[in-house]
């Protein structure tokens, strides 16, 4: 018997106390949709887990007449402490029901429950305590006194972290005094809906934060609307781009969080066997369904062979299968298209010339996956090293300078993060310095915290999420002549 | 016997040089009476093309130069804007038909704000960034730098304060600017530039067209080596067509004005990007 | 400032190998000095990673038997005597009297003046050169300090290895490591390595105690370990066990990427035995986790890695009760060594 097939440990599934049917979260209730209900899967096995909700225009509608009633009539005359407590029981509960959003989270998105407990729901806890605590102390946001919030936030979200987006999303929103209302992406609505029921058991406001579940048409509708003051969007570049055209003129604020194609440069003085483990995290953690991936390989020329060699090694110990195992290392894709695109782009890659590598892994039948997968021979002019392929696909590039390592990693429209692995302190302070990049992680990567601003340069998108500038992207200053020049959207 | 004048050419300023507009178009450019002043170049989109060249080759050393050195630099301008009074008080008049006093006392706005402006350069990153408090062994810190290349309709009332307001603040962070002057009040714009390239302020940092904006906005609106967009002066153009275009490229836009703002660090701060830098820290 | 002294090493066939045969403090030092540097934040992050895995049902009944198979029963205190070692070898023999299928440990670990003793109690169940059975390990070199002459050191060795001990636990000269005369250190193992000779032609087995708690950096613990596997070690060893930190698993899963490196490099497999500070299951069964995603599950083997520890044992006995019984066992349950 082979030690390393470890034997199932899975996380046991009964501690979710799921409805078959979900409603709307509006107003502080769950009612219907007028849209067409649909379901949501496990995409590890394909099964229905429950009916949700679909938001049409009418329901948006109340949606943000809820939202709007709310903050007119209550939460923009509540103090700032007052709010703040609001945020602290949220981030308590959290923190009880940790395990049930873990679960839950891990049954609807396809990511291995040891992610979604050791990484995403304590984010989502830590995000609402750091938010919490600045509602009473907007003085200090770096807006000058007094800041004002905007109003009405209208917020879509991604499917990659389906919580921790939204706690992203509302809890600096609400600690600047906006209230919300929310789209969970289509194939994961699942987590967003017990957070509602987390609302209602932190006795929040009715009306202060909406949940409305639905596809593309609905997050058209809502980012659309007239009596919105604010959007902030989590996913495509594509779409990033149709909203910022869509919201153009109308006076709402708008921040975007984009696609990526990150840059994860190891130098030959990088400490070799850490670089391979941030190597491995940067674009195989989450299946790479991470917009801050580090998607292309930057090695430089003289240790590719070892950094190659070493990589296979260490990938032959990643283990694929059930999202509910704790020791599964990387669990299924989100949704079909998602894995139909993954392939497509990596059929691409080869056809191009790249040299496709998996180590040998044995997928379920049922349910979407990819083996974990590099490219060799990747070229500045690839596909493979340009598109996003929001998988685990590692395109492998070299390079002979820092200079030169700086020029391909700049060379893209994205710029949302990068990773410099090398001993020489000198060397990454200097290169860190000319990165195009919004995050920047010196040997480590993907590294969140509630304090840390996140977001991108150029088409990665703009404004920042986390931090004291997070919070500057929900609140207008009192001092500053704001640009007076609008279609027309009312505060 | 009376000294008969020597009227000034009026070019457009380009990466450090006076070049005619490559159309070879000029337009007239009246008092406020009707009487003609002077012809001044009619920018084209190869113009502006030209410029934003020369603004993203000189993006690298402006922004890579340290605050003090651009706080220098732009400060210094402002000593040559105080030497060349006369000349502006004059402009001003003219071509506003406002009083020597008003004209007056637009200039030394102009030059306060810059002084103002001209401060921050070392400061900014002060106010702006900071230390991340995150849980983990990792010195985490955010610092605003340089967006890049900053395309700016001018205010289109004011000849010299209005103008001023928009560049200066671009500058403070290590952007470079392509701006679109008044389109009826451009003289002020290019006695601007001849300030700018007899001080210390390298070729292509900012470049002045003169000319229509509604022709040229639409170009650097939709130019793909353009990071950001000031519609400051742009309300009567169809600017939301501007910010429809601009959202292609992703750009970050800062929507029209009514009149001319007030200075604020925020003006500094919308024109850069937040980059965080988070690095291991260990005792062994 | 005197220049550093550039002498000849004693020669070690796998340093010859591969830094060259003009071998000195100086080609060693550039060698060492020139290895990958570590990150500790990275590698105490993948320790905490592996640690994460969780070992159910029947890997954790694997798991049990294989921590008993791989440990060096120890006792190593001034107050050690005959009837002390005899009752730890009887443990050794029979672990739990209570369920004769639990498996014996690798060896028994003493004092080098002990060793006597330790051969008398185990009889016929001493390995004594055959692949089955329990072996002796001795620590020698001035244990645990390795503070007296070299020639103390090497008395101290070859009198365990005439009492009958298989192998030899010893310690380097962190002093000398930590000055950076690292062509003293790699020159006493290889010295100890010969005294391990016997009359027969063979060698007792060398372990290499780098004492990493006083190494203090993972830098240095990367190093010394290069230098102990050079000098001829078979293993290399964390601690002594009486200085803090002893055996930490980030500083275990760097010795075994160098053993890593080194295979990938030579073919030949060096084994890695962590001590001190082990004292539960849990913690044993991160190792053997650590040991199998590092370099490979053949490596869980006596011959390759140990688990230096005292009262491990007992704990892994406790688990392996609740295992085979359904329900929670105790101290009462377990005999004293």
């Amino acid at each position: 018997m082979s030690f390393l097939d470890y034997a199932p440990a899975p996380e046991s599934t009964a501690i979710l106390n799921l409805r078959e049917n979900y409603g709307l979260f509006i107003g502080g209730e769950f009612v219907e949709g007028h849209g067409t209900p649909f379901s949501t899967i496990s995409p590890a096995t394909e099964k229905h887990i429950a009916q949700i909700a679909n938001a049409d225009a009418s329901d948006v509608d109340a949606a943000v007449a809820a939202a709007r009633r709310a903050y007119d009539r209550t939460w923009s005359k509540m103090s700032g402490s007052d709010r703040g407590k609001y945020l602290f029981r949220i981030a308590r509960l959290v923190q009880e029901r940790a395990r049930e959003l873990a679960v839950a989270e891990s049954l609807d998105n396809g990511k291995p429950i040891k992610e979604s407990r050791d990484v995403d729901i304590p984010l989502v806890a830590a995000w609402f305590f750091y938010y919490a605590g600045w509602a009473d102390k907007l003085d200090y946001a770096g807006l000058g006194p007094a800041p004002r919030a905007l109003g009405v936030a209208a917020q879509v979200i991604p499917w990659n972290f389906p919580l921790l987006m939204l706690a992203w999303k509302i809890a600096p929103a609400l600690a600047a005094g906006n209230t919300v209302v929310i789209k969970p992406a289509e194939t994961t609505p699942l987590t967003a809906l017990i957070f509602a029921e987390i609302l209602q058991q932190a006795d929040l406001p009715p009306g202060v934060v909406n949940i409305i579940t639905g596809a593309g048409d609905t997050g058209q509708a809502l980012v659309n609307h007239t009596d919105v003051n604010k959007v902030a969007f989590t996913g495509s570049t594509a779409v990033g781009r149709a909203i910022a055209r869509s919201t153009a003129g109308s006076g709402k604020k708008l921040t975007l969080e984009l696609g990526g194609k990150a840059a994860n440069i190891v130098f030959d003085d990088a400490p070799i066997d850490q670089a391979i483990e941030g190597i491995v995290n940067g674009i195989f953690f989450n299946q790479g369904h991470v917009c801050c991936a580090g998607s292309r390989l930057l090695v430089q020329e003289n240790i590719h062979d070892e950094v190659v060699s070493r990589l296979k090694s260490r990938m032959s110990t990643l283990r694929v299968g059930d999202p509910l195992d704790k020791n599964t290392d990387v669990g299924a894709i989100n949704s079909r298209a998602q894995l139909d695109r993954i392939r497509e782009l990596s059929n691409v890659g080869v056809d191009e010339g790249a040299e496709r590598w998996s180590p040998a892994c044995e997928l379920p039948d049922a349910g979407f996956w990819f083996a974990p997968t590099i490219f060799t021979g990747v070229s500045t002019s690839h596909r493979i090293a340009r598109d996003e392929i929001f998988g685990p696909v590692l395109s492998i590039l070299t390079f002979r300078t820092p200079a030169e390592a700086i020029a391909k990693a700049n060379n893209t429209p994205y710029g949302l993060s990068a990773g410099i692995w090398s001993d020489k302190g000198s060397r990454i302070l200097g290169v860190a310095d000319k990165l195009r990049a919004g995050v920047v992680w010196a040997n480590t990567f993907n590294q969140f915290d509630p304090s840390s601003p996140f977001g991108g340069y150029k088409e990665s998108g703009y404004g920042r999420e986390g931090g004291r500038h997070g919070l500057t992207a929900y609140l207008e200053s009192s001092g500053w002549t704001a640009p007076a020049l609008t279609k027309g959207a009312r505060k | 016997m009376s000294h008969l004048t020597v009227p000034k050419t009026f070019k457009l300023y380009i990466g450090g040089k006076f070049p005619r507009s490559e159309s070879g178009r000029v337009y007239e450019v009246v008092t406020a009476k009707g009487a003609f002043l002077a012809n001044a170049a009619k920018a084209s989109r190869k113009d502006a093309r030209d410029a934003v060249v020369a603004a993203r080759s000189a993006v690298s050393g402006w922004a890579g130069a340290t605050g003090y050195n651009r706080g220098q630099v732009l400060y210094r301008i402002a000593e040559l804007l105080e030497g060349r009074r006369a000349q502006f008080v004059d402009e001003i008049r003219r071509s506003e038909g406002v009083s020597e006093s008003a004209a007056s006392a637009q200039v030394d706005a102009a030059i306060d704000v810059w002084v103002w402006y001209a401060g921050w350069a070392d400061k900014y990153v002060q106010v702006a960034g900071n230390g991340n408090p995150v849980s983990g062994p990792y010195f985490n810190v955010s610092t605003p730098e340089a967006t890049g290349v900053v395309a700016i309709i001018a205010p289109q009332e004011s000849s010299l304060l209005g103008l001023v307001s928009v560049i200066a603040p671009a500058l403070v962070s290590g952007n470079t600017v392509v701006v679109i002057a008044s389109e009826a009040s451009p003289l002020s714009a290019i006695s601007l530039g001849e300030v700018l390239a007899t001080s210390d302020v390298p070729g292509g940092v900012v470049n002045i067209l003169t000319g229509s904006a509604a022709e040229i906005a639409p170009w650097l609106a939709s130019h793909a080596d353009v990071n950001a967009l000031d519609l400051a002066g742009a309300g009567d153009l169809d600017w939301v067509d501007l910010q429809i275009a601009a959202a292609e490229t992703l750009k970050r836009v800062l929507p029209p004005e009514v009149g001319i703002a007030a200075p604020s660090v925020e003006r500094v701060t919308f024109f850069t990007e937040t980059k965080t830098v988070w690095h291991t820290k260990g005792l062994i | 400032m005197t220049a550093t002294k550039n002498n000849a090493l004693a020669s070690a066939e796998r340093a010859v190998e591969l830094i060259g045969g003009d071998l000195t403090e100086k080609s060693l030092r550039l060698h060492l000095e020139g290895l990958p540097g570590v990150d500790a934040v990275g590698l105490e992050a993948r320790a905490v990673s592996l640690g994460t895995r969780s070992i159910k049902t029947t890997s954790k009944a694997w798991a049990l038997d294989k921590i008993i198979e791989l440990i060096d029963l120890t006792t190593l205190e001034g107050a050690d005597t005959p009837g002390k070692v005899r009752s730890l070898v009887a443990k050794a023999m029979t672990p739990d009297a209570g369920d004769l299928s639990t498996p014996r440990v690798a060896a028994v670990c003493v004092y080098g003046d002990m060793v006597a003793d330790a051969v008398a109690a185990l009889g016929s169940a001493h390995s004594a050169g055959r692949d089955d059975g329990i072996n002796v390990a001795a620590v020698a070199t001035a244990f645990p300090s390795g503070r007296a002459s070299l020639a103390v050191k090497l008395v101290d060795t070859t009198d365990a290895v005439s009492a009958g001990a298989d192998e030899i636990d010893m310690v380097i000269d962190r002093g000398a490591f930590l000055a950076g005369h690292y062509g003293r250190v790699f020159d006493q193992i290889v010295a100890v390595k010969e005294a391990c000779r016997r009359d027969d032609g063979t060698y007792a087995h060398l372990k290499v105690i780098l004492e990493t708690g006083e190494l203090t950096t993972y830098d240095n613990v990367r190093r010394a370990s290069w230098l102990a596997i050079l000098a001829g070690g078979d293993f290399i060893k964390t601690s002594t066990g009486k200085v803090a930190p002893a055996a930490t698993l980030p500083v275990t899963l760097l010795m075994l990427q160098v053993v890593g490196d080194w295979y990938r490099l030579t073919g030949e497999k060096i084994g890695v035995k962590p001590a001190g500070g082990i004292r539960t299951s849990k913690d044993a069964i991160k190792y053997l986790v650590t040991v199998a995603e590092t370099v490979g599950e053949e490596w869980l083997q006596p011959h390759l890695f140990r688990f230096g520890a005292s009262s491990l044992l007992n704990d892994v006995l406790l688990q392996r009760q609740k295992l085979s019984t359904g329900r929670y066992s105790g101290p009462d349950y377990v005999t004293m060594d």
